[in-house]
Protein backbone atom coordinates (compact mmCIF):
# COMPACT_ATOMS: atom_id res chain seq x y z
CA UNK A 1 0.00 0.00 0.00
CA UNK A 2 0.86 3.34 -1.10
CA UNK A 3 0.53 6.20 1.66
CA UNK A 4 1.20 9.71 0.84
CA UNK A 5 2.18 12.30 3.72
CA UNK A 6 1.44 16.29 3.25
CA UNK A 7 4.04 18.02 5.21
CA UNK A 8 4.21 22.05 5.51
CA UNK A 9 6.76 24.37 6.75
CA UNK A 10 6.03 26.82 9.40
CA UNK A 11 7.49 28.77 12.02
CA UNK A 12 9.15 26.42 14.78
CA UNK A 13 6.49 26.38 17.55
CA UNK A 14 8.75 27.49 20.13
CA UNK A 15 9.09 31.08 19.01
CA UNK A 16 6.61 33.44 19.69
CA UNK A 17 5.81 35.41 16.48
CA UNK A 18 5.21 39.44 16.55
CA UNK A 19 3.53 41.52 14.81
CA UNK A 20 5.10 43.69 12.16
CA UNK A 21 4.77 47.10 12.90
CA UNK A 22 2.68 48.45 10.30
CA UNK A 23 -0.21 45.59 10.90
CA UNK A 24 0.58 44.27 7.67
CA UNK A 25 1.36 40.61 8.67
CA UNK A 26 3.54 38.65 11.59
CA UNK A 27 7.10 39.21 11.03
CA UNK A 28 8.63 36.01 9.92
CA UNK A 29 12.30 37.51 8.68
CA UNK A 30 14.90 35.43 10.47
CA UNK A 31 12.85 33.23 12.61
CA UNK A 32 13.26 30.08 13.01
CA UNK A 33 11.38 27.90 10.54
CA UNK A 34 10.51 23.35 11.02
CA UNK A 35 8.43 21.03 9.92
CA UNK A 36 4.74 21.80 11.23
CA UNK A 37 4.30 19.05 14.42
CA UNK A 38 1.34 17.49 13.29
CA UNK A 39 2.95 16.81 10.00
CA UNK A 40 5.77 15.26 11.79
CA UNK A 41 2.86 13.26 13.72
CA UNK A 42 1.73 12.28 10.29
CA UNK A 43 5.10 11.06 9.06
CA UNK A 44 5.93 9.05 11.79
CA UNK A 45 2.54 7.17 11.59
CA UNK A 46 2.91 6.57 7.83
CA UNK A 47 7.03 4.69 8.91
CA UNK A 48 5.27 2.72 11.37
CA UNK A 49 2.64 1.39 9.05
CA UNK A 50 5.89 0.75 7.06
CA UNK A 51 7.77 -1.14 9.89
CA UNK A 52 4.37 -3.46 10.22
CA UNK A 53 4.20 -4.27 6.50
CA UNK A 54 0.95 -2.18 5.94
CA UNK A 55 2.80 0.53 3.86
CA UNK A 56 5.11 -0.14 1.30
CA UNK A 57 5.79 3.31 -0.27
CA UNK A 58 6.17 6.35 1.55
CA UNK A 59 5.90 9.60 -0.61
CA UNK A 60 6.26 13.23 0.83
CA UNK A 61 4.58 16.19 -1.00
CA UNK A 62 4.90 19.64 0.34
CA UNK A 63 3.75 22.96 -1.44
CA UNK A 64 5.64 25.99 -0.85
CA UNK A 65 9.17 27.55 -1.78
CA UNK A 66 12.47 25.91 -2.15
CA UNK A 67 13.69 25.78 0.81
CA UNK A 68 10.41 23.89 2.05
CA UNK A 69 13.00 21.07 0.89
CA UNK A 70 14.26 21.44 3.93
CA UNK A 71 11.37 19.63 5.32
CA UNK A 72 10.90 16.84 2.96
CA UNK A 73 14.47 15.85 3.72
CA UNK A 74 13.66 15.31 7.25
CA UNK A 75 10.93 13.44 6.45
CA UNK A 76 12.90 11.29 4.23
CA UNK A 77 15.37 11.26 7.12
CA UNK A 78 12.75 10.06 9.56
CA UNK A 79 12.07 6.79 6.58
CA UNK A 80 10.06 8.05 3.99
CA UNK A 81 11.07 7.05 0.34
CA UNK A 82 10.04 9.57 -1.73
CA UNK A 83 9.81 13.27 -2.00
CA UNK A 84 7.91 16.06 -3.83
CA UNK A 85 8.58 19.77 -3.74
CA UNK A 86 5.27 21.37 -5.07
CA UNK A 87 7.43 24.98 -5.67
CA UNK A 88 5.48 28.04 -5.18
CA UNK A 89 6.82 31.22 -3.97
CA UNK A 90 2.93 32.05 -3.04
CA UNK A 91 1.15 32.27 0.35
CA UNK A 92 -1.85 29.54 -0.74
CA UNK A 93 -4.97 29.50 0.80
CA UNK A 94 -6.31 25.86 2.14
CA UNK A 95 -8.51 24.87 -0.70
CA UNK A 96 -5.53 25.80 -3.56
CA UNK A 97 -3.48 23.06 -1.15
CA UNK A 98 -6.25 21.01 -1.21
CA UNK A 99 -6.53 20.95 -5.43
CA UNK A 100 -2.90 20.65 -5.81
CA UNK A 101 -2.62 17.51 -3.29
CA UNK A 102 -5.53 16.49 -5.09
CA UNK A 103 -3.65 16.54 -8.59
CA UNK A 104 -0.69 14.67 -6.70
CA UNK A 105 -3.36 12.25 -5.30
CA UNK A 106 -4.27 11.58 -9.21
CA UNK A 107 -0.45 10.95 -10.26
CA UNK A 108 0.01 8.87 -7.38
CA UNK A 109 -2.54 6.92 -6.26
CA UNK A 110 -2.21 6.14 -3.00
CA UNK A 111 -4.24 4.10 -0.71
CA UNK A 112 -3.75 6.01 2.45
CA UNK A 113 -3.00 9.88 2.81
CA UNK A 114 -2.25 11.61 6.24
CA UNK A 115 -1.83 15.16 6.87
CA UNK A 116 -2.02 17.43 10.10
CA UNK A 117 -4.38 17.99 11.91
CA UNK A 118 -3.71 21.81 11.47
CA UNK A 119 -1.05 24.13 10.54
CA UNK A 120 0.21 26.00 13.79
CA UNK A 121 0.76 29.17 11.44
CA UNK A 122 -3.28 29.91 10.48
CA UNK A 123 -4.69 27.17 12.15
CA UNK A 124 -6.93 26.38 9.34
CA UNK A 125 -7.76 22.76 9.93
CA UNK A 126 -9.31 22.46 6.64
CA UNK A 127 -7.03 20.67 4.26
CA UNK A 128 -6.99 17.15 5.14
CA UNK A 129 -11.34 17.31 4.80
CA UNK A 130 -10.84 19.60 2.05
CA UNK A 131 -9.10 17.29 -0.13
CA UNK A 132 -11.68 14.31 1.12
CA UNK A 133 -14.42 16.11 -0.41
CA UNK A 134 -12.04 16.69 -3.58
CA UNK A 135 -11.18 13.27 -4.16
CA UNK A 136 -14.10 11.62 -2.84
CA UNK A 137 -12.23 10.24 -0.51
CA UNK A 138 -13.92 9.17 3.08
CA UNK A 139 -12.02 10.68 6.17
CA UNK A 140 -10.65 10.13 9.56
CA UNK A 141 -9.70 13.50 11.42
CA UNK A 142 -8.41 14.67 14.62
CA UNK A 143 -7.18 10.89 14.64
CA UNK A 144 -5.42 9.06 18.24
CA UNK A 145 -5.26 5.45 16.44
CA UNK A 146 -5.11 4.15 13.12
CA UNK A 147 -5.60 0.35 11.66
CA UNK A 148 -5.69 -1.05 8.42
CA UNK A 149 -7.44 -3.97 7.90
CA UNK A 150 -7.69 -5.48 4.22
CA UNK A 151 -9.42 -2.82 2.38
CA UNK A 152 -10.69 -0.66 5.34
CA UNK A 153 -9.22 1.93 7.78
CA UNK A 154 -10.09 2.15 11.62
CA UNK A 155 -9.38 5.41 12.72
CA UNK A 156 -9.87 6.87 16.49
CA UNK A 157 -10.41 10.47 16.87
CA UNK A 158 -10.08 12.82 19.38
CA UNK A 159 -13.58 14.47 19.42
CA UNK A 160 -15.00 17.01 21.90
CA UNK A 161 -16.68 14.45 23.67
CA UNK A 162 -14.29 11.56 24.32
CA UNK A 163 -13.18 9.47 21.67
CA UNK A 164 -15.10 8.23 18.58
CA UNK A 165 -14.30 5.47 15.95
CA UNK A 166 -14.33 5.29 11.98
CA UNK A 167 -14.40 2.93 9.77
CA UNK A 168 -13.68 3.90 6.24
CA UNK A 169 -13.22 2.36 2.93
CA UNK A 170 -9.45 2.65 1.27
CA UNK A 171 -8.36 4.97 -0.03
CA UNK A 172 -8.84 7.05 2.86
CA UNK A 173 -7.68 10.16 4.09
CA UNK A 174 -6.54 10.67 8.15
CA UNK A 175 -5.16 14.06 9.85
CA UNK A 176 -3.32 13.33 12.94
CA UNK A 177 -3.83 14.58 16.40
CA UNK A 178 -1.43 14.98 19.00
CA UNK A 179 -2.35 11.52 20.79
CA UNK A 180 -1.69 9.41 17.66
CA UNK A 181 2.05 8.76 18.04
CA UNK A 182 5.47 10.28 19.63
CA UNK A 183 7.64 11.24 16.40
CA UNK A 184 11.40 9.69 16.35
CA UNK A 185 14.64 11.68 16.51
CA UNK A 186 16.68 11.16 12.69
CA UNK A 187 19.38 9.59 12.93
CA UNK A 188 23.00 10.83 11.47
CA UNK A 189 23.20 8.03 9.71
CA UNK A 190 19.36 8.28 7.96
CA UNK A 191 19.87 12.08 7.62
CA UNK A 192 23.16 11.34 5.22
CA UNK A 193 21.27 8.42 3.67
CA UNK A 194 18.30 11.09 3.06
CA UNK A 195 20.60 12.87 0.83
CA UNK A 196 20.39 10.65 -1.51
CA UNK A 197 16.52 9.67 -1.93
CA UNK A 198 15.32 10.91 -4.98
CA UNK A 199 13.09 14.66 -4.40
CA UNK A 200 11.46 15.72 -7.70
CA UNK A 201 10.22 19.40 -7.82
CA UNK A 202 7.39 20.67 -9.35
CA UNK A 203 5.23 23.95 -10.66
CA UNK A 204 1.54 24.03 -9.70
CA UNK A 205 1.57 24.70 -13.70
CA UNK A 206 3.12 21.16 -14.25
CA UNK A 207 0.48 19.75 -12.71
CA UNK A 208 -2.72 21.91 -14.25
CA UNK A 209 -3.72 23.37 -11.33
CA UNK A 210 -5.21 26.93 -11.26
CA UNK A 211 -4.65 29.00 -8.12
CA UNK A 212 -7.21 31.12 -7.14
CA UNK A 213 -6.99 33.17 -4.03
CA UNK A 214 -10.21 34.28 -2.15
CA UNK A 215 -9.12 35.86 1.00
CA UNK A 216 -7.46 39.26 1.70
CA UNK A 217 -5.61 39.80 4.66
CA UNK A 218 -6.83 43.09 5.73
CA UNK A 219 -4.79 43.68 8.73
CA UNK A 220 -2.90 41.84 11.73
CA UNK A 221 -2.73 42.85 14.95
CA UNK A 222 -1.48 41.87 18.35
CA UNK A 223 -3.97 40.19 20.59
CA UNK A 224 -5.32 42.44 23.65
CA UNK A 225 -3.03 42.52 26.44
CA UNK A 226 -3.39 41.31 30.02
CA UNK A 227 -2.90 44.06 32.76
CA UNK A 228 -0.08 42.56 34.65
CA UNK A 229 -1.44 40.90 37.80
CA UNK A 230 -0.18 40.54 41.25
CA UNK A 231 1.37 37.68 43.44
CA UNK A 232 -0.50 36.21 46.64
CA UNK A 233 1.88 35.86 49.59
CA UNK A 234 -0.84 33.12 50.94
CA UNK A 235 -4.23 30.96 50.18
CA UNK A 236 -5.82 33.07 52.08
CA UNK A 237 -4.60 36.05 50.22
CA UNK A 238 -5.79 34.31 47.63
CA UNK A 239 -9.56 33.77 48.55
CA UNK A 240 -9.64 37.27 49.84
CA UNK A 241 -8.66 39.01 46.37
CA UNK A 242 -10.99 36.32 45.10
CA UNK A 243 -14.43 36.97 46.69
CA UNK A 244 -13.62 40.87 47.44
CA UNK A 245 -11.92 42.28 44.54
CA UNK A 246 -12.34 39.63 41.74
CA UNK A 247 -15.90 38.73 42.55
CA UNK A 248 -15.43 35.86 41.15
CA UNK A 249 -16.21 33.40 44.24
CA UNK B 1 -28.53 38.07 2.30
CA UNK B 2 -29.42 34.89 4.27
CA UNK B 3 -27.64 32.49 6.96
CA UNK B 4 -27.55 28.77 7.52
CA UNK B 5 -26.15 28.00 10.91
CA UNK B 6 -25.46 23.96 11.41
CA UNK B 7 -27.22 22.74 14.42
CA UNK B 8 -25.10 20.91 17.16
CA UNK B 9 -27.21 18.26 19.09
CA UNK B 10 -27.36 14.93 20.30
CA UNK B 11 -30.61 15.00 18.33
CA UNK B 12 -32.56 15.61 21.87
CA UNK B 13 -31.10 18.92 22.75
CA UNK B 14 -29.12 21.42 21.39
CA UNK B 15 -25.83 21.90 22.09
CA UNK B 16 -24.86 25.59 23.69
CA UNK B 17 -22.40 26.75 21.26
CA UNK B 18 -25.03 26.62 18.22
CA UNK B 19 -26.63 29.99 20.39
CA UNK B 20 -23.00 31.42 20.10
CA UNK B 21 -22.93 30.45 16.51
CA UNK B 22 -26.61 32.24 15.99
CA UNK B 23 -25.46 35.19 17.14
CA UNK B 24 -22.41 35.45 15.25
CA UNK B 25 -25.01 35.30 12.28
CA UNK B 26 -27.20 37.96 13.72
CA UNK B 27 -24.24 40.32 14.29
CA UNK B 28 -24.10 39.63 10.05
CA UNK B 29 -27.25 40.41 9.37
CA UNK B 30 -30.14 38.81 7.17
CA UNK B 31 -32.34 36.05 7.88
CA UNK B 32 -30.81 33.05 9.49
CA UNK B 33 -32.33 29.50 8.66
CA UNK B 34 -31.10 26.38 11.44
CA UNK B 35 -30.35 22.97 10.08
CA UNK B 36 -30.80 20.11 12.23
CA UNK B 37 -29.72 17.01 10.86
CA UNK B 38 -30.12 13.63 12.48
CA UNK B 39 -31.90 10.49 13.66
CA UNK B 40 -34.92 10.99 15.62
CA UNK B 41 -34.44 14.62 16.02
CA UNK B 42 -37.32 16.22 16.17
CA UNK B 43 -37.00 16.94 19.79
CA UNK B 44 -33.82 19.05 18.53
CA UNK B 45 -35.43 20.60 15.73
CA UNK B 46 -38.19 21.74 18.33
CA UNK B 47 -35.93 23.60 20.48
CA UNK B 48 -34.13 25.11 17.36
CA UNK B 49 -37.65 26.25 16.99
CA UNK B 50 -37.18 28.44 20.00
CA UNK B 51 -33.91 30.07 19.20
CA UNK B 52 -33.76 33.67 19.27
CA UNK B 53 -33.25 35.04 15.75
CA UNK B 54 -34.25 31.87 13.91
CA UNK B 55 -36.31 32.37 10.72
CA UNK B 56 -36.45 28.70 9.80
CA UNK B 57 -35.56 25.27 11.08
CA UNK B 58 -34.33 22.56 8.07
CA UNK B 59 -35.04 18.97 9.51
CA UNK B 60 -32.88 16.13 7.83
CA UNK B 61 -34.25 13.39 9.51
CA UNK B 62 -32.69 10.40 8.47
CA UNK B 63 -30.47 7.01 9.84
CA UNK B 64 -27.59 8.81 7.09
CA UNK B 65 -27.06 11.10 9.67
CA UNK B 66 -27.26 9.61 12.81
CA UNK B 67 -23.50 10.28 13.82
CA UNK B 68 -23.43 13.53 11.69
CA UNK B 69 -20.50 11.74 9.57
CA UNK B 70 -18.16 14.14 7.82
CA UNK B 71 -18.85 12.63 4.35
CA UNK B 72 -22.50 12.86 4.16
CA UNK B 73 -22.67 16.07 6.77
CA UNK B 74 -20.20 17.27 3.64
CA UNK B 75 -22.93 16.71 1.21
CA UNK B 76 -26.21 17.82 2.74
CA UNK B 77 -24.19 21.20 3.95
CA UNK B 78 -23.26 21.84 0.30
CA UNK B 79 -26.34 20.68 -1.58
CA UNK B 80 -28.95 22.83 1.42
CA UNK B 81 -26.32 25.64 1.30
CA UNK B 82 -26.01 26.75 -2.19
CA UNK B 83 -29.05 29.34 -1.46
CA UNK B 84 -27.65 31.04 0.91
CA UNK B 85 -24.48 34.21 1.84
CA UNK B 86 -23.33 32.43 4.51
CA UNK B 87 -22.71 29.21 5.90
CA UNK B 88 -22.02 28.85 9.66
CA UNK B 89 -21.06 25.92 12.06
CA UNK B 90 -19.97 26.01 15.66
CA UNK B 91 -16.21 25.39 15.86
CA UNK B 92 -16.59 22.04 17.76
CA UNK B 93 -15.14 18.89 16.60
CA UNK B 94 -17.93 18.42 14.77
CA UNK B 95 -18.25 21.75 12.73
CA UNK B 96 -14.65 21.54 11.96
CA UNK B 97 -14.89 17.91 10.59
CA UNK B 98 -17.27 18.44 8.36
CA UNK B 99 -17.77 22.47 7.07
CA UNK B 100 -14.85 22.41 5.16
CA UNK B 101 -15.71 19.52 2.95
CA UNK B 102 -18.76 21.47 2.40
CA UNK B 103 -16.96 24.90 1.15
CA UNK B 104 -14.54 22.40 -0.59
CA UNK B 105 -17.92 21.18 -2.46
CA UNK B 106 -19.08 24.44 -3.12
CA UNK B 107 -15.58 25.17 -4.31
CA UNK B 108 -15.44 28.29 -2.07
CA UNK B 109 -12.81 28.70 0.85
CA UNK B 110 -13.14 28.97 4.45
CA UNK B 111 -12.77 30.95 7.54
CA UNK B 112 -11.59 28.92 10.89
CA UNK B 113 -12.50 30.06 14.14
CA UNK B 114 -13.77 33.23 13.82
CA UNK B 115 -13.76 35.49 17.27
CA UNK B 116 -16.33 38.55 15.28
CA UNK B 117 -17.81 40.12 12.36
CA UNK B 118 -15.88 43.33 11.22
CA UNK B 119 -18.81 43.56 8.13
CA UNK B 120 -20.88 41.04 5.97
CA UNK B 121 -17.72 39.36 4.29
CA UNK B 122 -14.78 40.82 6.64
CA UNK B 123 -13.89 38.61 10.20
CA UNK B 124 -11.16 38.81 12.47
CA UNK B 125 -9.45 35.04 13.51
CA UNK B 126 -6.81 34.19 15.79
CA UNK B 127 -3.57 32.79 13.78
CA UNK B 128 0.19 31.75 15.37
CA UNK B 129 -2.15 30.13 18.81
CA UNK B 130 -3.55 33.46 19.33
CA UNK B 131 -0.63 35.43 19.06
CA UNK B 132 -1.70 37.59 15.98
CA UNK B 133 -5.23 38.23 15.25
CA UNK B 134 -5.98 38.57 11.39
CA UNK B 135 -8.95 40.42 9.93
CA UNK B 136 -9.76 38.71 6.97
CA UNK B 137 -11.93 39.78 4.17
CA UNK B 138 -13.61 37.21 1.59
CA UNK B 139 -14.50 37.33 -1.60
CA UNK B 140 -16.06 33.78 -1.92
CA UNK B 141 -20.06 33.58 -3.36
CA UNK B 142 -20.66 31.55 0.25
CA UNK B 143 -19.23 32.79 3.02
CA UNK B 144 -18.40 29.36 5.00
CA UNK B 145 -17.35 30.29 8.53
CA UNK B 146 -16.57 27.82 11.66
CA UNK B 147 -17.63 30.62 14.92
CA UNK B 148 -15.69 30.09 17.82
CA UNK B 149 -17.97 30.04 20.66
CA UNK B 150 -16.20 32.12 23.14
CA UNK B 151 -16.08 35.78 20.91
CA UNK B 152 -19.88 36.08 20.94
CA UNK B 153 -22.51 36.07 23.41
CA UNK B 154 -25.05 33.34 23.24
CA UNK B 155 -28.80 34.60 21.95
CA UNK B 156 -31.44 33.66 23.98
CA UNK B 157 -32.56 29.56 23.89
CA UNK B 158 -36.42 30.26 24.13
CA UNK B 159 -38.63 33.09 22.65
CA UNK B 160 -38.77 31.95 19.07
CA UNK B 161 -40.88 30.49 17.10
CA UNK B 162 -39.86 29.21 13.56
CA UNK B 163 -41.33 27.43 11.27
CA UNK B 164 -39.98 23.45 11.10
CA UNK B 165 -39.72 21.94 7.37
CA UNK B 166 -37.89 18.31 6.96
CA UNK B 167 -35.57 18.58 3.79
CA UNK B 168 -35.64 15.59 1.23
CA UNK B 169 -31.57 13.98 2.09
CA UNK B 170 -28.78 12.91 0.15
CA UNK B 171 -27.53 9.80 -0.51
CA UNK B 172 -25.05 7.95 1.33
CA UNK B 173 -22.11 6.87 -0.57
CA UNK B 174 -21.60 4.05 2.02
CA UNK B 175 -17.64 5.10 2.49
CA UNK B 176 -18.05 6.04 5.97
CA UNK B 177 -19.59 3.75 9.35
CA UNK B 178 -19.83 4.56 13.16
CA UNK B 179 -17.69 1.97 14.65
CA UNK B 180 -17.69 2.98 18.65
CA UNK B 181 -17.49 5.21 21.22
CA UNK B 182 -16.06 5.76 24.36
CA UNK B 183 -17.51 9.31 25.88
CA UNK B 184 -16.57 10.97 28.73
CA UNK B 185 -18.95 10.93 32.16
CA UNK B 186 -18.84 13.06 34.16
CA UNK B 187 -21.77 15.67 36.58
CA UNK B 188 -19.56 18.44 36.35
CA UNK B 189 -20.16 21.20 34.09
CA UNK B 190 -19.02 21.25 30.15
CA UNK B 191 -15.44 22.63 29.93
CA UNK B 192 -17.19 25.45 27.34
CA UNK B 193 -19.46 26.38 29.24
CA UNK B 194 -18.68 26.40 32.63
CA UNK B 195 -18.23 29.96 34.44
CA UNK B 196 -14.76 28.52 36.68
CA UNK B 197 -12.61 26.02 35.43
CA UNK B 198 -10.14 24.56 37.32
CA UNK B 199 -6.99 22.56 35.39
CA UNK B 200 -4.14 21.01 36.05
CA UNK B 201 -1.28 20.39 34.35
CA UNK B 202 2.15 18.06 34.48
CA UNK B 203 3.00 19.12 37.97
CA UNK B 204 -0.16 16.97 38.89
CA UNK B 205 2.18 14.19 38.73
CA UNK B 206 -0.36 11.02 38.16
CA UNK B 207 -4.30 10.59 37.48
CA UNK B 208 -5.31 10.04 40.85
CA UNK B 209 -3.77 13.38 42.22
CA UNK B 210 -6.41 14.95 40.01
CA UNK B 211 -8.77 14.04 42.64
CA UNK B 212 -8.20 16.92 44.64
CA UNK B 213 -8.95 19.43 42.09
CA UNK B 214 -12.29 17.40 41.01
CA UNK B 215 -13.81 17.61 44.37
CA UNK B 216 -12.58 21.30 44.85
CA UNK B 217 -14.31 21.76 41.48
CA UNK B 218 -17.38 20.17 42.83
CA UNK B 219 -17.47 22.59 45.43
CA UNK B 220 -17.36 25.36 43.33
CA UNK B 221 -19.25 23.84 40.54
CA UNK B 222 -16.97 24.10 38.35
CA UNK B 223 -15.38 22.39 35.35
CA UNK B 224 -11.68 20.67 34.81
CA UNK B 225 -9.56 20.81 32.60
CA UNK B 226 -5.84 20.16 31.59
CA UNK B 227 -2.71 20.61 29.73
CA UNK B 228 -1.44 18.99 26.96
CA UNK B 229 1.50 17.20 28.89
CA UNK B 230 -1.66 16.15 31.51
CA UNK B 231 -3.11 14.61 28.99
CA UNK B 232 0.10 12.77 27.54
CA UNK B 233 1.15 11.80 29.97
CA UNK B 234 -2.60 9.97 30.87
CA UNK B 235 -3.51 11.46 33.87
CA UNK B 236 -6.85 12.42 32.34
CA UNK B 237 -8.84 12.53 29.11
CA UNK B 238 -8.17 13.99 25.79
CA UNK B 239 -11.29 15.87 25.97
CA UNK B 240 -10.11 17.79 29.26
CA UNK B 241 -7.23 19.29 26.85
CA UNK B 242 -7.53 22.76 26.87
CA UNK B 243 -5.05 25.41 24.54
CA UNK B 244 -4.50 25.97 20.63
CA UNK B 245 -5.25 22.25 19.67
CA UNK B 246 -7.61 21.60 22.30
CA UNK B 247 -10.90 23.26 23.90
CA UNK B 248 -11.20 27.43 23.89
CA UNK B 249 -12.32 28.34 27.33
CA UNK B 250 -13.51 31.83 28.40
CA UNK B 251 -14.87 31.21 31.93
CA UNK B 252 -15.22 34.26 34.49
CA UNK B 253 -12.62 32.13 36.52
CA UNK B 254 -9.88 29.89 35.31
CA UNK B 255 -7.56 28.33 38.08
CA UNK B 256 -4.05 26.72 36.75
CA UNK B 257 -2.56 24.43 38.83
CA UNK B 258 1.05 22.85 38.13
CA UNK B 259 1.07 24.35 34.71
CA UNK B 260 4.00 26.24 33.13
CA UNK B 261 1.92 28.22 30.64
CA UNK B 262 3.16 27.71 26.94
CA UNK B 263 1.85 29.55 24.20
CA UNK B 264 -0.25 26.99 22.89
CA UNK B 265 -1.71 26.70 26.36
CA UNK B 266 -2.40 29.97 27.05
CA UNK B 267 -4.07 30.62 23.13
CA UNK B 268 -6.78 28.30 25.07
CA UNK B 269 -7.58 29.94 28.24
CA UNK B 270 -6.03 33.98 28.09
CA UNK B 271 -9.38 34.85 27.24
CA UNK B 272 -10.95 33.91 30.57
CA UNK B 273 -11.71 37.03 32.63
CA UNK B 274 -10.01 36.23 35.90
CA UNK B 275 -6.95 33.61 35.70
CA UNK B 276 -5.05 32.32 39.03
CA UNK B 277 -2.19 30.64 38.66
CA UNK B 278 -0.59 28.33 40.85
CA UNK B 279 2.63 26.82 40.58
CA UNK B 280 6.13 26.68 42.65
CA UNK B 281 8.46 28.21 39.86
CA UNK B 282 8.16 31.87 40.60
CA UNK B 283 9.45 32.18 37.02
CA UNK B 284 6.75 30.37 35.30
CA UNK B 285 5.25 31.93 32.36
CA UNK B 286 2.02 31.14 33.46
CA UNK B 287 2.48 34.35 35.74
CA UNK B 288 2.27 37.11 32.79
CA UNK B 289 -1.26 36.32 32.13
CA UNK B 290 -2.52 35.65 35.81
CA UNK B 291 -4.19 38.17 37.73
CA UNK B 292 -3.60 36.50 40.90
CA UNK B 293 -0.74 34.20 41.05
CA UNK B 294 0.39 32.33 43.66
CA UNK B 295 4.03 30.97 44.25
CA UNK B 296 3.42 27.35 46.60
CA UNK B 297 3.96 24.01 46.39
CA UNK B 298 0.34 22.63 44.51
CA UNK B 299 -0.05 19.75 47.23
CA UNK B 300 -0.01 22.40 49.86
CA UNK B 301 -1.87 24.85 48.26
CA UNK B 302 -4.82 23.14 47.03
CA UNK B 303 -5.51 21.28 50.16
CA UNK B 304 -5.70 24.75 51.92
CA UNK B 305 -7.89 26.08 49.45
CA UNK B 306 -10.49 23.60 49.58
CA UNK B 307 -10.55 23.46 53.66
CA UNK B 308 -11.06 27.89 53.20
CA UNK B 309 -13.98 27.57 50.49
C1 LIG C 1 1.55 21.41 17.97
C2 LIG C 1 1.41 21.58 19.45
C3 LIG C 1 0.17 21.77 19.98
C4 LIG C 1 0.01 21.92 21.36
N1 LIG C 1 -1.25 22.13 21.85
C5 LIG C 1 -1.40 22.29 23.19
C6 LIG C 1 -2.68 22.53 23.76
O1 LIG C 1 -3.71 22.59 23.06
N2 LIG C 1 -2.78 22.68 25.11
C7 LIG C 1 -1.68 22.61 25.94
O2 LIG C 1 -1.82 22.74 27.17
N3 LIG C 1 -0.46 22.39 25.42
C8 LIG C 1 -0.30 22.21 24.07
N4 LIG C 1 0.96 21.95 23.58
C9 LIG C 1 2.06 21.66 24.54
C10 LIG C 1 2.74 22.87 25.15
O3 LIG C 1 3.76 23.32 24.29
C11 LIG C 1 3.37 22.48 26.52
O4 LIG C 1 4.27 21.43 26.32
C12 LIG C 1 2.34 22.05 27.56
O5 LIG C 1 1.30 23.00 27.64
C13 LIG C 1 3.02 21.91 28.92
O6 LIG C 1 2.13 21.42 29.89
P1 LIG C 1 2.36 21.73 31.44
O7 LIG C 1 2.37 23.19 31.65
O8 LIG C 1 1.37 20.92 32.19
O9 LIG C 1 3.78 21.05 31.70
P2 LIG C 1 5.17 21.73 32.04
O10 LIG C 1 5.55 22.72 31.03
O11 LIG C 1 6.10 20.60 32.32
O12 LIG C 1 4.89 22.52 33.38
C14 LIG C 1 4.61 21.93 34.61
C15 LIG C 1 4.57 23.04 35.62
O13 LIG C 1 4.18 22.51 36.89
C16 LIG C 1 4.93 23.17 37.89
N5 LIG C 1 4.97 22.29 39.05
C17 LIG C 1 5.55 21.07 39.15
N6 LIG C 1 5.35 20.55 40.36
C18 LIG C 1 4.61 21.44 41.06
C19 LIG C 1 4.12 21.48 42.40
N7 LIG C 1 4.31 20.46 43.25
N8 LIG C 1 3.44 22.57 42.79
C20 LIG C 1 3.24 23.62 41.95
N9 LIG C 1 3.69 23.63 40.68
C21 LIG C 1 4.38 22.55 40.24
C22 LIG C 1 6.28 23.42 37.28
O14 LIG C 1 6.92 24.52 37.93
C23 LIG C 1 5.91 23.74 35.83
O15 LIG C 1 5.74 25.13 35.63
C24 LIG C 1 1.13 21.84 22.21
C25 LIG C 1 2.41 21.65 21.65
C26 LIG C 1 2.55 21.52 20.30
C27 LIG C 1 3.91 21.32 19.73
N1 LIG D 1 1.63 24.05 1.92
C1 LIG D 1 1.39 22.79 2.32
N2 LIG D 1 2.16 21.78 1.90
C2 LIG D 1 1.94 20.50 2.29
N3 LIG D 1 0.95 20.16 3.13
C3 LIG D 1 0.15 21.13 3.60
C4 LIG D 1 0.31 22.49 3.22
N4 LIG D 1 -0.64 23.23 3.85
C5 LIG D 1 -1.37 22.35 4.59
N5 LIG D 1 -0.89 21.10 4.43
C6 LIG D 1 -1.37 19.86 5.10
O1 LIG D 1 -2.66 20.08 5.67
C7 LIG D 1 -2.60 19.97 7.09
C8 LIG D 1 -3.61 20.90 7.73
O2 LIG D 1 -3.32 22.23 7.38
P1 LIG D 1 -4.32 23.45 7.55
O3 LIG D 1 -5.59 23.07 6.89
O4 LIG D 1 -3.60 24.58 6.89
O5 LIG D 1 -4.46 23.68 9.02
C9 LIG D 1 -1.14 20.20 7.43
O6 LIG D 1 -0.79 19.61 8.67
C10 LIG D 1 -0.45 19.51 6.25
O7 LIG D 1 -0.45 18.10 6.42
Amino acid sequence: MKVLVAVKRVIDYNVKVRVKADNTDVDLANVKMAMNPFCEIAVEEAVRLKEKGVATEIVVVSIGPKVAQEQIRTSLALGADRGILVETEEKLESLAVAKILKAIVEKEQPQLVILGKQSIDNDNNQTGQMLGALTGMPQGTFASEVVVEGDKVNVTREIDSGLRTVGLTLPAIVTSDLRLNEPRYASLPNIMKAKRKPLEVVSTGDLGVEIKSTQTLVKVTPPAERSAGIKVASVDELVEKLKNEAKVL
Amino acid sequence: MSTLVIAEHDNASINAATLNTVAAAKAIGGDIDLLVAGLDCGAAAEAAAKIDGVNKVLVADDAAYQYQLAEVMGDLVAELGKGYSHILAPATTTGKDFLPRAAALLDVNMLSEIISVVSADTFTRPIYAGNAIATVQSSDAIKVVTVRATGFDAVAAEGGSAAVESVSTVADKGVSAFVGEELAKSDRPELTAASIVISGGRGMQNGENFEMLYKLADKLGAAVGASRAAVDAGFVPNDMQVGQTGKIVAPDLYVAVGISGAIQHLAGMKDSKVIVAINKDEEAPIFQVADYGLVADLFEAIPELDSKL
